[in-house]
């Protein structure tokens, strides 16, 4: 039976709803309100907030002085492009986890884990050292951590399935900041600095843990019948996850990507540092509004009220999608 | 063509071995039931000679020719699953010429095949509806239809019947029975079910623990159980076992003696037994007995016998229906 509450307890908590919604919905209204006035009235002391000159010259000299469209264009064709490319790689990884997921019964992998990548980075080392005239620059340090990682790879392939998710989950937790200097000095020399290919890509390597978890969550919930039953008329592997598969994962498909999309279009770290005009997206656009001589904050409103409407929208009419996919797994 | 054999057939998960060397030969055209308790192997069994598990070692003949190494889409099987699966977001007409489209068959004989098959189920009105629009029955009826369009060497049925309610489980044990005289071909049945089993076989195949404990025809099975599990396994309610100093006398360490080969008297006979439960069916009577002499009793009688429970009842075996074995559960001839 639903517990009953009093009114007046119903009252009180739809109250403090609407409260706290509208304390966290204040910032981005603020920030539409502040986008119309002219720059003095934003600075003003007391804040006005809504009787003042309602003004539309900001968002005119806004697209004055840079290319809204351009960095837009960037924006959706980056988050859109890496993301689908991102599927095209996560769907059959997710597909190998959730239904041939690989259990070898080891243990203390990590320890052997951690006792090969040492062993191949000494064995590098020492390698290097044997040849001589090395130079200890980004490149020995780099090609030392890639050789590091091929144990990494084998381990990979040949073990757990989970141990595999557990690592891919890893690489979200370190702060991108901490590879900033290799990552510019690679796409410096591959000329990936400020190139729609080379943020992709990189958008792309952030995103598919993501994409690879969601969609491992989404299949685990197919029954594996339905997929044998497919087998079992005759389909091959690619049949079997383009006509059964992907149409009867496709809400969990779409939730995956619209979150997926959503924080590429926010990525505001690698945007910033690896684009300068060609392949800027809005984020970079926002940016460009803080100004030496100080903050313009009706110009720099009105930008990021241009930067942040596309995705709101979206975000708006793909609600019950959204909710779904974030609170997936939280009620069998 | 579709005759089946299973040679040396072991299949371990890890350290757990599931299917312990399992040998059998399955006729073209026969209606082979597996039967056995939960856990003993019979759907893994099936999913091997499926090809949806691999095998561990042994090997798999269809028609004569070792398809160990091939895949379930190109063994020529088909199969119906315990959950039917459907493929939801497909119409009753696509999941049934599903396997014909992938077979790349023109649109034109897709349709034309279909069609023949809806009809043969009566599924014709349905074609276009999705399989959540459909009763548990008709799934069903789509599940065997997107087997049976497709014309296998061999129809496998993993426990169909097991989600259908009693009354359509028995209409649609008759209706598979139609189907396999209709069409003729192998069809190879696991349920749990030992009146499934008894009813729909020409060949029980009855498991336990993964091995094969016996092979034979119902009545063969039911009338020579060749050990204590078979024979306390077929036939409802179990059969009486009994040990001890009854069983020693006829030169046995256990009897047996099903409840309906049992003749009761409220005078005179073999065993003095207590009435503890009768049920009245209707049709049968259950007497269920305690006797000091051999034990619990389970007796059925024919028709409505007046007997009520505290009642003193005399119980003697049939001779000729008297199964007999020895120490390590084995039939004695």
């Amino acid at each position: 039976m639903a517990r009953r509450q009093s009114t007046g307890k119903r009252i009180a908590v739809t109250a403090l709803a609407w409260v706290v919604g509208l304390l966290i919905f204040f910032p981005i209204l603020w920030t539409f309100l502040t986008s119309f006035k002219s720059e003095l009235d934003a600075f003003a002391y007391p804040p006005k907030f809504l009787f003042f000159h309602w003004t539309l010259e900001n968002y005119v000299e806004v697209q004055d002085r840079s290319n809204y469209l351009l960095f837009a264009y960037n924006s959706i064709v980056l988050s859109i492009g890496a993301n689908v490319v991102g599927l095209f790689i996560a769907v059959p990884a997710a597909w190998s986890m959730a239904f041939a997921p690989t259990v070898v019964p080891e243990r203390s992998l990590t320890r052997k884990l951690y006792a090969m990548m040492l062993a191949a980075i000494a064995a590098a080392a020492i390698l290097l050292w044997l040849v001589g005239e090395a130079r200890w620059d980004w490149r020995v340090y780099g090609s030392v951590v890639a050789v590091a990682t091929l144990p990494v790879i084998y381990w990979i392939m040949t073990r757990r399935t989970t141990d595999v998710l557990m690592w891919m989950l890893s690489t979200k937790m370190m702060p991108g900041v901490g590879v900033l200097v290799p990552i510019f000095l690679w796409f410096r020399d591959l000329h990936l600095l400020d190139a729609r290919f080379g943020i992709g890509l990189m958008l792309l390597l952030m995103n598919l843990p993501i994409l690879i978890w969601m969609l491992y969550t989404y299949f685990k919930e197919i029954p594996v019948d339905i997929l044998e039953a497919a087998r079992m008329d005759g389909a091959s592997l690619m049949n079997e996850i383009l006509h059964v598969l992907t149409p009867m994962a496709v809400p969990g498909i779409a939730s995956t990507m619209l979150l997926a999309i959503i924080l590429s279009w926010n990525e505001a770290f690698w945007t910033l540092n690896l684009t300068t005009h060609d392949a800027a997206p809005l984020t970079a656009f926002i940016a460009s509004y803080s100004a030496p001589e100080g903050l313009f904050w009706a110009k720099l409103s009105a930008a990021s009220t241009l930067a942040i409407a596309p995705i709101l929208i979206l975000g708006w009419f793909s609600q019950k999608q959204l909710v779904r996919g974030l609170t997936f797994g939280a009620v069998k | 063509m579709g005759s089946i054999e299973l040679k040396g057939v072991r299949k371990a998960f890890g350290t757990v071995s599931v299917i312990n060397g399992v040998d059998l030969k399955i006729e073209d055209g026969e209606f082979a039931v597996f039967v056995g308790p939960s856990g003993c192997g019979k759907s893994t069994l099936l999913r091997l000679i499926a090809g949806l598990e691999d095998l561990t070692s042994g090997a798999v003949l269809i028609n004569g020719q070792d398809v160990t190494a091939v895949g379930p889409a190109k063994r020529g099987l088909a199969m119906v699953f315990q959950s039917y699966a459907l493929y939801p977001h497909m119409s009753v007409r696509g999941n049934i010429g599903f396997a014909l489209k992938m077979a790349g068959e023109k649109p034109g004989e897709v349709e034309r095949k279909v069609g023949k098959a809806a009809a043969t189920l009566n599924l014709t009105d349905y074609l276009d509806r999705k399989p959540r629009q459909l009763s548990g029955g008709q799934r069903q009826r789509v599940a065997i239809g997107r087997a049976i369009v497709r014309e296998p060497k061999a129809f496998l049925f993993d426990e169909p019947l097991s989600n259908l309610d009693a009354a359509l489980r028995v209409q649609m044990r008759v209706e598979i029975g139609e189907l396999h005289n209709a069409l003729k071909t192998t069809m190879i049945y696991v349920t749990h079910d030992q009146v499934e089993a008894m009813t729909m076989a020409n060949k029980i195949v009855v498991l336990d623990k993964g091995s094969v404990m016996q092979v034979g025809s119902p009545l063969e099975l039911y009338n020579k159980p060749n050990g204590l599990f078979v024979a306390s396994f077929i036939g409802s309610p179990t059969m009486n076992l009994i040990r001890g100093e009854p069983a020693a006398k006829r030169g046995a360490a256990t009897i047996g003696i099903r409840p309906e080969h049992a003749d009761v008297s409220t005078t005179a006979g073999e065993w003095r037994a207590a009435v503890r439960v009768a049920e009245h069916l209707g049709s049968d009577t259950f007497l269920h007995a305690e006797s000091e002499t051999v034990g619990p009793l389970t007796i059925r009688l024919a028709g409505e016998a007046p007997i009520a429970p505290g009642d003193t009842i005399f119980v003697t075996p049939r001779q000729a229906h008297l199964h007999r074995f020895d120490q390590d559960g084995r039939r004695i001839a």
